[in-house]
Parts: structure tokens; C-alpha cells; sequence
């Protein structure tokens, strides 16, 4: 009989172990590089010299590292909105349209509503109006969930393509530069309304937004009241009602932070970056931020350094596109590989393989290990 | 009973099972003949599920043998069992919502192609449903379906796979009345037909009217098996609650010579739904006062679970009044009952009342967070946590490496010594436990038991929900009994004999015309298919 055999099944620990834990991100991004090496090599390219290209491209020289750190930013900060959704387990999805919005906020803030004020004034309103913008965006879904229980994954990911169409008609439609010879997009900002950039480089004052946030964030999450309502509801939300948390209001102010974060992505490509807004100014920064978060363990430093290692994958790819014609399809190939197995290493790091058949418990949770 | 001179269908003898040091079956014989209805009966924690569990190759026991037509077995998984025909009707069903009543039939069957071949299987459900009075759409989809007919889609997959032995969880547990006659009628049907059917119940009076055979499991041995038609309910239930109770001189005596009591706690027609909505407090009358302990007795089921979580702010009263210290806190929020001084030891502990995830700090201050010394503006004050959480492992007795240990490390009796210190600091109005000594050992059941009693000396009035009633009669000064949501009775903890509470716990009131049944009153012989 088939059951005589011994099989592999998964028996799920008392605890995540800590080890497991730990180990898990380096394991992912070790293995996803060997499996895309095996696709690299199955189409005729060398695997290490190819990601000695991306290496160098990315981190090699230091218009290399500006260029990754320029795309550090809005990975971060939509990173850290993302992260802390998730820490609620409020799944928002919706980085990417929430971007938009902010980016949309700031340029008609720039553009429309005070395009002749002074950059000590029309910075800080556009920091505004793009936080704001993605707060916004991110309350619908918010306000769905809290007062109607509709699922905001499904909400948060439609309002996506919502923003970004609605973008891309402002830079077809009303928004769009009469003088722009047919390219979609705006006027350009005024000079009040450009991000300062670090020397020649095209690193911008967003990298100190995107760090003051993750330092803010943390103690936030860390120290605080709100902090710790957070960790209680994205930990057991029986216990968090049990406790008389007040989860709806939270589950709205948690998603437009996230939304804020976002927005404020948003923002400061327009600002720092194209200095107006175009059409597909991100090439996914919303999406790439649920994998910063998820593989940053939703904490700030881990986002930040994610962050980093990400934008080096991206621009290392683009190197590649420019220096050996190869696809520029391999750095998002590498992504979705690193976020395939860390999923499946966390399985590892909550639940155990075993070949023995487990010892069930009647009407228990699971095994509680004594301390020590 | 010609059928006398063949081997039983089941016969189970001497099955011990243990789960680590507790022993759920302790050499249990249970045997159960074709054609017959065989009721299963007995408190909670009697270890009817472990038995029933070892009959159908979800746990192996340690000792004995089981045998089915005569036959040793040894059964290494379900898989097993059902090839040995026999078929298990759970209590929490496990279809699949979105399929159709033929493809979940069809569900984990082997020897199945790539395409389904529903049509064949939709014929057999009919002829199969007509047969029994057992009638559901095989097309249907199972979110379509009403609870019985759910039930009666679980029936019927275990037919269609040939089960000889049929075995019920409780199956009348989450129907009406009206559904529970028609699958009475469809349980005698089967037996007729040569089926031998066991079920799982806690009421008697549904027993007596259904089973020809009942064997009473008692704290996990057998303590007899009985013939439905020579029984009745007062003997069934002085079998099942039948060991000695707590000797007087260790039950909760009244403080001597209290006057009148300042009414602490008024509940007024409290009636409520359960989670599937169905009726689950049906007009609840109770009062305690300051210094004073109710327990709560019942079977399972009868609308515990439901007064807690009213009293308590978690669960909407449908109808009447919760008064806690004067105050009308009728559907409050789970905050502002807590804030009337009201504290709460839950039923799940890890589910509902720790954070499991969480340090032992995290989980301390899950009360206390919001206010002074934890609490400085919008920050959380460190040091005056850690000292809080310090002082509180410390008088509660739990045993813990550190405050930054998650609590979901701690074993069950720390974690509740940590949720009881924690609920009972400053000094509550009520307290509201349910079961909460529940699965730890000795030694923290006594100092979950002395923390509960400090709580009542020092003038707090106690709602306490339990199944043991050793426990109830240590701690309470009074007992109502909960059934089918409602006080049928309340006795005082000094008096209280077994009899009396057990006869409560199965709905026998003793009043002629108050009772009870199980059934409603509806004759089997001419229920309908509901």
C-alpha cells in the first residue's frame, strides 16, 4: 500500500525558526541567480560573464552606483509603503497606481497651482500634494475594506491601471506640452520645482526623503503606540478586536500612509528625475515594491538595503541591454525568481520536512514547545 | 436479534490512546452490530472523537485491536479505513464550496481519468438519494446548498463509496429540528437496509429516540453499553456525569452572612445568534453581585461560548440588556466594556486572547497600552513596560526565559497564568472566564484557580463558564446550566448533586411540559425530507 511508504510532508513549527529566517533572503538570491543562470546558459550566453556585466553596470563606476542609487529611490520609498501594509497583512498591491497619483498631484501642483512660487514653497507643496494624492488612492481600497470587508487586494491592484490610465490621458489630453512635438507628456516644471541633484549626478534629494522615512517609519513601528497597534493587528486580528483596538480606523490610516509613501515615490520622480510628468515614467516601481518589502522583511533597514540590491539589478540589466544586446527582460527575470524562492524558502523557515508520519493532536493548534 | 451468532460490524477492545500525558481512551471496548444505530455518548473530553478517530485511521492507539466483520485491522490512514468500508460524517464539513455536490463526491476518488465523468456519478447520487430519502441536486453547487443538505451531500459520499460502517459527529448539532428528524428518519432507513450506523451526541433525548444501542464513555474508558429501549434519560445521564463530585468541604462555601449584594453584573432576555446564524441565547436571565461567582455549566454547544462573548462586547445581542455596575453596556465595543472594569480570560487563549507572534512585553500591555506609565503621548515608555512585565511574570508565576520571548513559545498553562495576571491587574468589577484552566497541568490549574478566588474575596463578581464541573463547584457560589440557550436551572455549589446537574445538562428540567426534546416533538416515523 502506498501509505507503507514514508513521504516528505511538511509539519508546521511551533514557531518560525530564527536560523531559517535569517538565511532565507541569501539562499533566494543565490539560487535565483543560478536559476536564471540556467536560463541564461540554455540561450547561448555565458552566465558569469554576464553577470559580471550587471555587476559592474550596476555598482563598477561611479556613474554605475549614481545611477542605482537614483533608482534606489522611489523602490524605497514605495518599498516602505508597501511594508508597512503588509505589516498590518493589509495587502496593498496598489503601489504602482498610488505612484501615479502622487506623481500627477505634483505636477499639477507645479504646473497649475503654483507654478510661479519660489522652490522653498512649491517643494514642500508638492511633497504635499503627492503624499496626499496617493493617501487618497490608497483611502478607496482602505475605506472598502474597513467599513465593507471587499477584499483590497483585488481593489488596491484595479486602481492601478485606473491611475495610470488616467496619467496617460492628462499627458495626451489637457496636460499635455503644445510645444511637445507629439511626445506625450507635460510642459516642463518650472526651475523652483526640480529636486536638487548631488553634484553632476542625477542623485537627487528623494534619496533623503526615502532614508528619513525608513529612519522615521522605524521608530514608529518600533516605539510607539500606533506602532504596536500595527504589530498587534498584523499579528492575530481576534486579539487585536478582543483587545479593543480600533482596526477599522487603523486599517484607514495604515493604507494611506502606505499610499503617502507611494505618492511620495511618485513625486519626487517627476521632481528629481523628468521634470514633468510623461507617460510610463515608472517602469514598474510599484509592482518591484512588493518584492522590496516582502524580501526586506517588511522592516525599514531591510527595505532599504533591498532597495538597493534591486535598483543595482536594474540597472545592471539595462547594462546588459546596452552592452551585450541582451534582452533587458533578464533583471525582471531575476526578480521574479528571487520572490519565487523566498516564498518557498519561508515555507521552510514556519514549517519543518518530515519523513515520519506526524503525531496528530486532537482539536489542537499546533505542538507548544517549552522554552529552553 | 438473529444477527447475534455474526461477528459485530466494529468491535474496538482495549484502545488506549495517549497524547502526550494525556490519555484520552484508557482501554476502551466499544462494539457495534449491522442493522443497528449505535449512539456514542458522553461529556466533553469523555474521548468519543479519539475513538472514533482510531475507527477511522486518523490515529493509531497504542494498545488494542479493532476488528471490523470479525476481522483484525490494523488501518495506517483514512485511506484505509474507507477501503474497509468504513465512512465518517464530521461535524465541520469538508466540502468544497464552489464544486458541485457530483465532483466533490468525486473528489480524492482514485482510479479517476483526466476528465470527469460527472454524468455516471450525478445518476448513481440520484438513485442513491432516492433510496435513502437522502434528495439533494447532484448538479448543485455546495455554496447552493442549505446546512442539512451539505450534511446530506457528506452522507451520501460516503455511500458512494461503499461504507458499510457509517459513523455521525454530532450530526444534529447544526441543524434544525426539522432537518434533524428528516435524517433521523434517513439514519433508521440505512440500519434497515443492513448499515450499521454510529453517532456521536451529547443529547439524550435525540439518542433515546434514534439509537437501538448506547455506550456511555466516561474521562476515556467505557462505562457500559446499554439498550435504548430498557433505558432512560436519568440513568443515561448518571452514567455519563456519574463519578463522585468534588467533596463539599472542597467546594466554594458563601461567604457567611453577606447581606444583599450590590448587583454587579444583570443580564436581562439576553438573546443572541451563533456564527451561523442560528439562534444561540434565547432569552438569558442572570445576576451576579460584587464578591460573588456564577458558574456557567453545560454541554458544549448550548450557548456559552455566545454569553461571553456578548457580556463581553465581542457579539451583537439581538435582544435584551447587559448591565455591568449599573451601566447599560448593551452592544459596547470591546473597549468600553474593558473599560468599565470589566476582564476577560477567553476560550482560545492563543486565538483570541495572546498575541502569539508577539514578546511577552507586547502581550502584557495589550490592555494597559493606552494609559500611564506605559504610555508617554504618543510613545510607548520602554523601561516602565519592561518593569510592568517584570512585576507581572513575577506574580503570576510564569515560568518564561524573558520578556522577549514570543508568547506563543510559552506552554498553555503559562501562557494563560500571563493572560489571567494581565486581565486581572487593577483590580476588575467582573471577571468572565471561560474554561480557564483548560489543557494546562496541575500545577497552573491551582494557580489559575487561587488568582480567580483572590479576584472574588477581593469583591470582584465572577462569570465563570466551564464544562468541568470539579471546577465549577470549587469556584462558583452558584451554577445555572445552559441549554439550548437558555437557564434551565440554578443551583446553589454547596448543595449541588451530580444528578440534578447532569439531568440539567441534558435539558431534563423535570417539569412536565418544560422539556425539552431534541426533536421537537416531530414523530420520526412521519418526518419529512426537510
Amino acid at each position: 500500500m502506498a501509505s507503507a511508504i514514508p513521504s516528505p510532508r511538511l509539519e508546521r513549527r511551533a514557531a518560525p525558526s530564527a536560523v531559517a529566517s535569517a538565511v532565507v533572503p541569501f539562499v533566494a538570491v543565490a539560487l535565483a541567480l543560478v536559476a536564471g543562470g540556467i536560463v541564461l546558459w540554455a540561450a547561448g550566453e555565458p552566465p558569469v560573464a554576464v553577470y559580471r556585466a550587471m555587476l559592474d553596470g550596476a555598482v563598477g563606476s561611479r556613474d554605475g552606483v549614481a545611477e542605482t542609487l537614483v533608482k534606489t529611490i522611489p523602490l524605497l520609498l514605495a518599498g516602505l509603503g508597501v511594508a508597512v501594509a503588509f505589516r498590518m497583512r493589509l495587502w496593498n498591491i496598489g503601489a504602482e497606481g498610488q505612484l501615479y497619483l502622487g506623481a500627477v498631484a505634483a505636477s499639477g501642483t507645479a504646473l497649475y497651482v503654483l507654478p510661479d512660487a519660489p522652490a522653498a514653497v512649491l517643494i514642500p507643496a508638492m511633497i504635499l500634494a503627492g503624499m496626499a494624492g496617493g493617501a487618497v488612492w490608497a483611502a478607496v481600497p482602505a475605506l472598502l475594506r474597513a467599513r465593507l470587508q471587499v477584499n483590497e487586494i483585488i481593489t488596491s491592484l484595479m486602481l492601478n491601471y485606473v491611475a495610470i490610465l488616467f496619467a496617460e490621458y492628462l499627458v495626451h489630453g489637457p496636460w499635455r506640452d503644445p510645444v511637445g512635438f507629439g511626445f506625450p507628456g507635460t510642459p516642463r516644471f518650472p526651475d523652483a520645482a526640480e529636486l536638487p541633484q548631488w553634484g553632476t549626478t542625477r542623485v537627487h534629494l528623494g534619496l533623503a526623503f526615502g532614508l528619513a522615512a525608513a529612519g522615521i517609519l522605524w521608530l514608529v513601528l518600533g516605539r510607539t503606540r500606533w506602532g504596536y497597534e500595527i504589530a498587534v493587528a498584523g499579528t492575530n486580528a481576534r486579539a487585536a478586536r478582543y483587545a479593543g483596538l480600533p482596526t477599522a480606523r487603523n486599517i484607514l490610516l495604515v493604507m494611506a500612509l502606505s499610499g503617502a509613501l507611494a505618492g511620495l515615490a511618485g513625486m519626487s520622480e517627476v521632481a528629481g528625475i523628468g521634470h514633468q510628468l510623461q507617460r510610463s515614467f515608472s517602469p514598474g516601481y510599484g509592482y518591484t515594491a512588493i518584492i522590496v518589502a516582502w524580501v526586506g522583511r517588511l522592516h525599514p533597514g531591510g527595505v532599504a538595503l533591498v532597495a538597493f540590491l534591486l535598483a543595482g539589478l536594474l540597472v545592471g540589466g539595462d547594462a546588459l541591454q546596452m552592452e551585450l544586446g541582451l534582452p533587458a527582460a533578464v533583471a525582471p527575470m531575476l526578480q521574479g525568481a528571487i520572490l519565487f524562492f523566498l516564498l518557498g524558502g519561508e515555507a521552510l523557515a514556519r514549517y519543518r520536512v518530515t519523513w515520519r508520519r506526524p503525531t496528530p493532536i486532537p482539536g489542537g493548534p499546533a505542538p507548544v514547545v517549552e522554552p529552553g | 436479534m438473529t444477527r447475534d451468532a455474526a461477528p459485530p460490524a466494529v468491535e474496538m477492545r482495549g484502545i488506549t490512546k495517549r497524547f502526550g500525558e494525556v490519555v484520552a481512551n484508557a482501554g476502551v471496548d466499544f462494539a457495534a452490530r449491522s442493522g443497528e444505530v449505535h449512539a456514542l455518548v458522553g461529556e466533553n473530553g469523555a474521548g468519543k472523537s479519539t475513538l472514533m478517530s482510531v475507527l477511522t485511521g486518523l490515529y493509531r492507539p497504542d494498545t488494542g485491536t479493532v476488528a471490523i466483520d470479525g476481522r483484525p485491522v490494523r488501518f495506517r490512514s483514512p485511506r484505509d479505513a474507507i477501503d474497509a468500508g468504513i465512512g465518517m460524517v464530521h461535524q465541520h464539513f469538508t466540502l468544497v464550496d464552489s464544486l458541485t455536490v457530483a465532483e466533490n463526491v468525486l473528489l480524492g476518488r482514485q482510479g479517476q481519468g483526466f476528465r470527469l465523468d460527472t454524468s455516471t456519478v450525478e445518476r448513481e447520487l440520484d438513485a442513491l438519494g432516492e433510496r435513502h430519502g437522502l434528495r439533494v441536486d447532484p448538479r448543485a453547487r455546495i455554496w447552493q446548498l442549505s446546512v442539512g443538505e451539505q450534511q446530506r451531500v457528506e452522507i451520501l459520499r460516503v455511500l458512494h463509496r461503499g461504507a458499510r460502517i457509517l459513523i455521525l459527529d454530532e450530526p444534529t448539532a447544526v441543524l434544525t429540528p426539522r432537518e434533524a428528524a428528516g435524517l433521523a428518519a434517513a439514519l433508521r432507513g440505512l440500519a434497515d437496509e443492513g448499515l450499521c450506523v454510529v453517532f456521536i451526541s451529547h443529547k439524550l433525548d435525540e439518542v433515546l429516540a434514534l439509537a437501538d444501542q448506547v455506550t456511555v464513555l466516561r474521562r476515556g474508558r467505557s462505562v457500559g453499553t446499554v439498550d435504548a429501549a430498557a433505558t432512560d434519560r436519568r440513568s443515561l445521564a448518571r452514567l455519563m456525569v456519574g463519578r463522585e463530585l468534588l467533596p463539599e468541604d472542597r467546594r466554594l462555601t458563601p461567604t457567611a452572612g453577606t447581606p444583599a449584594r450590590e448587583t454587579v453584573l444583570e443580564v436581562v432576555g439576553l438573546r443572541a445568534e451563533g456564527d451561523r446564524g442560528r439562534p444561540a441565547l434565547d432569552g438569558v436571565d442572570l445576576r451576579v453581585g460584587a464578591g460573588e461567582s456564577l458558574g456557567i455549566a453545560g454541554v458544549a454547544g448550548n450557548g456559552q461560548r455566545e454569553l461571553a462573548e456578548v457580556v463581553t462586547g465581542l457579539r451583537r445581542a439581538t435582544a435584551g440588556r447587559v448591565v455591568i455596575g449599573g451601566q447599560d453596556l448593551t452592544n459596547r465595543s470591546p473597549r468600553a466594556v474593558a473599560a468599565a472594569g470589566v476582564a476577560h480570560i477567553p476560550e482560545d487563549r492563543l486565538a483570541t486572547g495572546l498575541v502569539g507572534g508577539l514578546d511577552l512585553a507586547a502581550n502584557a500591555i495589550l490592555r494597559g497600552y493606552r494609559v500611564r506609565p506605559l504610555t508617554r503621548g504618543p510613545l510607548l515608555a520602554g523601561r516602565a513596560i519592561a518593569r510592568f512585565t517584570d512585576r507581572l511574570l513575577d506574580a503570576n508565576d510564569v515560568q518564561a526565559p524573558g520578556r522577549s520571548t514570543p508568547a506563543g513559545r510559552l506552554s498553555g498553562g503559562n501562557q494563560q497564568k500571563l493572560l489571567l495576571g494581565r486581565e486581572l491587574d487593577g483590580r476588575p468589577r467582573l471577571v468572565v472566564a471561560v474554561h480557564p484552566a483548560r489543557g494546562v497541568d496541575v500545577g497552573a490549574t491551582e494557580t489559575i484557580h487561587r488568582l480567580l478566588r483572590e479576584q472574588r474575596a477581593a469583591g470582584a463578581a465572577t462569570l465563570l463558564i466551564s464544562e468541568d464541573l470539579d471546577e465549577l463547584l470549587a469556584l462558583s457560589d452558584r451554577i445555572a446550566v445552559l441549554f439550548e440557550g437558555r437557564v434551565v436551572g440554578e443551583v446553589e455549589s454547596a448543595t449541588a448533586d451530580h444528578e440534578q446537574l447532569g439531568l440539567l445538562m441534558a435539558g431534563v428540567t423535570g417539569q412536565p411540559g418544560t422539556e425539552r426534546a431534541g426533536f421537537d416533538g416531530v414523530p420520526i416515523g412521519l418526518a419529512a425530507d426537510g
